[in-house]
């Protein structure tokens, strides 16, 4: 970019006048950085400030017993001890295992099937697109306000079928056999829009050719879907994963508007725990310790989910 | 004839299916316009008789919610211009300018993406804390004024953008703040788009960074807004269900005006993040 300019000015000249030349191109490149930090600036500032900053911030903090509000005192791995025997900890690590088992697949099955019987030509297929997905633009916060309303054990809707189908009432939300279950349904409802899109989107880049000659030599439907379209849709496949897995570690909003963790602790996800230790009971430190824990389990999940896609490349090459 | 036979078949599958995504909406708008007597029964009615804004008379008249939307509206209004405006001016120079340190600081912004909330959300209160903003508008804004993904979406967006026209332009003596605003952005409406609906989309449905930064309720945004008023009006389900109403309505809005925008912006996100 900055030879541009000086390249200009390299005709045969006299010494003089090229170095006045040299030294024209090195103010310039002195002004081009300063005009490069100015535009970062603020990024960096934000970005750097409120996130490299906080994470050695927060590994401090997890060595240390802090309420956040007196000083706190170096304890060394003690919080990583008392969370190994926690077993409110242990109950929250086991939830979020068990919504996340249960949200990722059923997430991206379901996306898949419905990405699918959605992707063809037909009349109204514009309008059952925009509803399915117009769940997603929805916060949890109104999902979980709207779905406590349906499922209320006494007054919901829900029920109100149930009943006139001649099923019992049920506890739903306030059952601790059902409420995580109901959960991973509500975040199913609102998330399985993303999944139709990002793949309805890629089912566009299958080669047509591809599938076409597949036909051609005798492969049916199924076969199709199965030898063409799928290893086609692998790499969105491992996006979406990821994404998913994420989304579902970190599970908050929806759990904080409906249920606060409970009944009995059915509900409590790390996050929540995690919020809870560090604003509800002021025991900071601890908060962060168990952050910590899980930062490192999406860290292993990422770095196992590379490690496969890496493979996979690898495998693919091998046989090609 | 087997062929239009075999579309039917579709729309059996699929009309059902979409409409039963659409059903707890559906059933969100009509809540909110039943009288107190048709909800809080049970079985509940299923189909309001005649329209009845009681519960939007409520939620207008005596509680907070004008105040809580106009709070939720000027944080997303002003995520959304500063995250275009310092989005634009990092992705540039991360694009097309050289300078030492350029890479490193990239790859610690690429790296911050990857880093949970709870993992920062402690240091972050204690640090706007430090600022003196707990409890105001402005610890909501501050953490959201750019966002890593926003600078990197303009970075990609630019490097995909012709040379030539900025060569020529800088040559001539702008600025390259000049070039930025008057050649490349009104290159870059598809970028200006997704960060927008974006950003838009993030700090109109923020849950868990108010419900930390925040205590008082005047400063409450629609969402932290509704979560309470719901625990403290349980029984007043329709004024609960109106405020649920306004509290989607905004998003639901632009989704419908900008849907192929707001699908391009997931999906290209989506499939290159």
């Amino acid at each position: 970019m900055s030879s541009i300019p000086r390249a200009l000015t390299l005709a045969p000249q006299a010494p003089a006048v090229q170095a006045s030349a040299r030294r024209a191109a090195r103010r310039r490149a002195r002004r081009e950085r300063a005009t490069a930090w100015a535009f970062i600036g603020p990024s960096v500032l934000v970005i750097l400030g409120l996130s490299i900053v906080p994470v050695i911030w927060s590994l401090l903090l997890s060595f240390r017993a802090d309420d956040l509000v007196t000083p706190g005192r170096w304890v060394g791995l003690d919080n990583y001890r008392a969370l190994a025997q926690d077993p409110n900890f242990r109950t929250a690590v086991g939830n979020t295992l068990l919504y996340t088992a249960l949200y990722v697949p059923l997430s991206l099955v379901g996306g898949l099937a419905l990405a699918l019987a959605l992707n063809r030509r037909i009349r109204f297929i514009g309008i059952y697109r925009t509803l399915v997905f117009i769940p997603f633009v929805v916060s949890a916060t109104a999902q979980g306000v709207l779905f406590s309303f349906i499922l209320d054990p006494d007054f919901g809707v829900a029920n109100a079928l149930l009943h006139h189908l001649g099923v019992a009432k049920q506890g739903f939300l306030s059952d601790p056999n059902q409420a995580l279950y109901l959960l991973v349904l509500i975040s199913l409802w609102n998330s399985i829009g993303f999944c139709v899109v990002v793949y309805l989107a890629a089912l566009q880049d299958v080669p047509p050719e591809l599938v076409e000659s597949a036909r051609l030599d005798g492969a049916n439907r199924r076969q199709i879907l199965r030898h063409v379209t799928l290893p086609a849709l692998t790499p969105v496949t491992v996006f979406l994963v990821l994404w998913q897995i994420i989304t579902a570690l970190q599970v908050f909003d929806l759990i904080y508007v409906t249920t606060k963790g409970g009944p009995l602790d059915s509900t409590t996800v790390v996050v929540y725990f995690v919020w809870q230790q560090a604003f509800q009971l002021f025991t900071a430190g601890y908060g962060a310790a168990s952050a910590y824990v899980l930062a490192v389990a999406l860290l292993v999940a990422g770095g196992a989910l590379h490690l496969v896609r890496r493979r996979q490349g690898r495998t693919e090459g091998a046989t090609r | 004839m087997t062929a239009r036979r075999s579309t039917l078949g579709w729309h059996l599958l699929l009309a059902p299916l979409a409409l039963a995504f659409a059903l707890p909406l559906v059933w969100l708008v009509l809540s909110s316009v039943m009288s107190d007597a048709e909800i809080n029964r049970f079985p509940p009615a299923l189909w309001p008789h005649g329209i009845h804004l009681g519960g939007y008379r409520y939620v207008f008249g005596n509680a907070m919610f004008p105040r809580w939307f106009l709070n939720s509206l000027i944080v997303s209004t002003v995520a959304v211009v500063s995250n275009l405006l310092f989005g634009a001016l990092g992705g540039y120079a991360f694009a097309r300018m050289r300078f030492g340190g350029s890479r490193l600081m990239l790859g610690l912004m690429l790296a911050t993406m990857v880093v949970p909330f709870q993992l920062t959300m402690i240091p972050t209160f204690l640090v706007m804390k430090w600022l003196g903003l707990i409890d105001t508008l402005g610890a909501l804004i501050v953490p959201s004024l750019v966002t890593p993904f926003a600078v990197f979406l303009f970075r990609q967006f630019f490097l995909s953008l012709p040379r030539e026209m900025e060569e020529a332009a800088w040559i001539d003596g702008c600025s390259r703040l000049r070039v930025l605003f008057s050649i490349v952005l009104p290159l870059a409406r598809p970028a200006l788009a997704t960060v927008a609906v974006l950003t838009f989309l993030t700090a109109w449905n923020d849950l868990s960074w108010p419900l930390i930064a925040i205590n008082h309720d005047t400063q409450y945004t629609l969402q932290l807004g509704l979560t309470t008023f719901q625990g403290q009006h349980h029984t007043k389900w329709s004024a609960v269900m109106a405020g649920n109403v306004i509290t989607v309505l905004p998003v639901l809005v632009a989704f419908l005006l900008a849907q192929k925008t707001f699908i391009q912006s997931l999906t290209s996100s989506g499939i290159k993040g």
